[in-house]
């Protein structure tokens, strides 16, 4: 009844083209950011910000990334863990080589070292496709993943095999490091995804997001209304490993504080963020954070419901977890197989002609 | 209609081509040229090669013999996109649309060659990208006009008829303002009414962009009417070339529609 887009006229281009079209969307994107930067800082401990929702920025950063190389540019790829590993030895490296590196600069420089990586290992696709692509990936998965755990020089030579991210500050805010209050740590999280975010629509919704979605749709027809493959598909590769790149150097050095690349890197990873994108909804910037939450608050909501509530044991607990956790993929993939997008979007749908459908 | 129409110089010159998939000729030796404005149809039975001379003007196949000259450069292979870019643009005979996409970005996406601002600015969006977009949405929206789709702009091009398919289908080359439009069995699988429809769009465009358009088409009674001169293929030969009316009259070309046996006209 008060979802309403009555009266709401367009004037302009640009106008028809904005992101919210419907002024109550705009209120309650507006009303969303306002509390998650002005309200949440004050009211998060620990247990929120590394446990919940930083956790989920995190992941929904990986997820906008691998939703640009599959879900819009159709490339399936595998190598989700091993680029994030790329953005996070690159960061270490960066932070510890140069300690007066200002930190977003750190961050932007493993974003764009991860996109080189990307596009090297995006080379394949233009010859291969679809599950044969998603092995090739594969490849880099396991290569970066080796590759970081054998050569001294990316861990500094530290005897344990591990990476520990050095503190440093951003605008005068300590946001790595043990000392780092998890309310600026939300906080650069928060602001670096809603940067990205907003970025990935832009260029989503632009000339180079419908190159790739040509590619992904028909890419002989793309060819012959002038799309070039190799630029498009390089150019997925590119801006998708930077976004898993920089949520890579997120994921090690504000999130985890320390890493170790068999562990924190390794393929569960890569498919965790697969199974992010692919229930959040392909081709949807809305679905990244969306399956990220998912998969991130499910598990957690489960285990708290079982553990607190249910006073079941933690190992019991556990095991029916992963099996509810299961179930509900399942659940939700034959609900609406194009993924929780679909189905708010369907839901607004509803909600417009609510509670007169005829 | 009282228009003039200026039939130009040669636009696209198409010398000697032949075309082999292993030991199957689809094409030998075809020679024809299409002049500047006009509407020029190439016809046969199936099996003919028409498809496979689309193809190879604009790059989608390379024939291993000949040359194709078009606006000047003489070419024997091109890469598809690159053909797109220099002003060939092409429908097919199965709608090979984007099918996620709303019939806008579809449109859109036909303009891509003619967009060039930068991935940074993309993203950034504000300032030269927007500019570009809402110039080149201006030139889409005088397209969806033309074409009278204004009602599914917004629509996702998967879920539409098939009449209005290949009405977006129309609609993504023409924004590109090719100088060269090839159209791939435009009127294929259409009713009565449809098929006046688009004859009306091919027309107009024709007449109020001056596009030169190359078509294949099994209706014979739309070629003959529209179409200023045609070619006529069998086997991968080129039997007749000339206007409607030649080639109507034209021997081989009754024998081959009406399927004399082909040993018995070898000269």
């Amino acid at each position: 009844m008060f979802y309403r887009e009555a009266g709401q006229f367009k004037t302009s281009y640009n106008a028809d083209q904005a992101i919210f079209t419907i002024t109550q969307d705009k209120f309650f994107v507006g009303a969303f950011l306002l509390i998650a930067f002005g309200v949440v800082p004050f009211f998060i401990n620990d247990y929120w910000a590394n446990a919940i929702l930083i956790h989920v920025l995190v992941y929904a950063l990986a997820g906008l990334g691998l939703n640009i190389l599959t879900g819009y540019c159709g490339q399936v790829s595998l190598g989700t863990g091993g680029f994030m590993a790329v953005g996070a030895y690159a960061s270490y490296k960066l932070t510890t080589s140069f300690p007066e590196l200002n930190f977003i600069v750190a961050i932007l420089l493993s974003g764009g070292i991860t996109a080189c990586v990307g596009v090297i290992f995006g080379l394949p696709s233009l010859r291969i496709k679809g599950f044969y692509l998603a092995v090739a990936t594969l490849a880099a998965q396991f290569f970066l993943v080796w590759l970081f755990n054998k050569v001294g020089w990316f861990f500094n030579y530290s005897p344990t095999g591990m990476i520990v991210s050095p503190p440093r500050e951003v605008f005068g805010f300590l946001v790595t490091g043990p000392e780092a209050s998890p309310a600026v740590r939300y906080l650069f999280c928060l602001s670096v995804v809603t940067v990205f975010a907003l970025a990935a629509k832009n260029i989503v919704r632009g000339r180079v997001g419908r190159s790739w979605m040509a590619i992904r749709d028909m890419d002989i027809a793309a060819e012959l209304i002038g799309i070039r493959p190799l630029e498009a598909k390089l150019t997925a590769f590119a801006v998708s490993s930077f976004y898993v790149g920089v949520a890579g150097a997120l994921y090690f050095n504000v999130w985890l504080g320390s890493a170790e690349p068999t562990e924190a890197f390794d393929i569960f990873q890569s498919f965790f963020v697969l199974f992010i994108v692919i229930i959040g909804g392909l081709g949807s910037i809305l679905g990244s954070f969306l399956g990220a939450a998912f998969m991130v608050l499910v598990p957690i909501t489960l285990k708290t419901i079982m553990v607190d509530g249910m006073g079941f044991a933690v190992g019991a607990a556990k095991h029916v977890e992963v099996m509810l956790l299961g179930s509900l993929i399942i659940f939700f993939l034959i609900v609406e197989p194009h993924g929780l997008a679909r189905l708010w979007q369907i839901l607004k749908e509803k909600l417009r002609k609510w509670p007169f459908p005829y | 209609m009282a228009y003039e129409r200026k039939i130009g110089d040669t636009i696209l010159a198409v010398d000697q081509i032949s075309l082999a998939f292993g030991g199957v000729k689809a094409l030998s030796n075809i020679s024809f040229s299409v002049r500047e404005h006009e509407i020029f149809a190439i016809i046969g039975p199936n099996g003919a090669g028409k498809s496979s001379m689309l193809n190879c003007i604009n790059g989608f196949y390379h024939p291993q013999e000949g040359t194709i000259t078009f606006k000047g450069n003489t070419r024997r292979q091109v890469r598809p996109s690159e053909a797109a870019r220099e002003g060939i643009a092409r429908t097919f005979q199965n709608i090979a649309l984007f099918s996620g996409m709303t019939t806008l970005d579809n449109i859109m996406t036909g303009r891509n060659t003619k967009m060039n601002k930068g991935i940074f600015w993309q993203a950034l969006r504000y300032g030269p990208a927007e500019k570009e977009e809402m110039e080149h949405r201006a030139v889409v929206e005088k397209v969806i006009d033309f074409l009278e789709i204004e009602a599914i702009r917004k629509t996702a091009v998967g879920t539409l008829p098939y009449g209005l398919q290949k009405r977006v289908e129309l609609g993504r080359a023409l924004a590109a303002e090719p100088d060269l439009l090839l159209l791939d069995e435009p009127m294929a699988g259409m009713n009565l009414e449809e098929k006046q429809d688009m004859c009306r769009f091919i027309l107009d465009v024709n007449d109020e962009f001056g596009t030169t358009i190359v078509l294949i088409e099994h209706d014979m009674g739309v070629v003959m009417d529209i179409s200023d001169r045609v070619v006529v293929l069998d086997y991968g030969k080129k039997l007749a070339e000339g206007t409607p009316d030649e080639v109507r009259t034209n021997q081989d070309v009754i024998d081959a529609y009406l399927g004399v046996s082909h040993d018995d006209d070898e000269e």
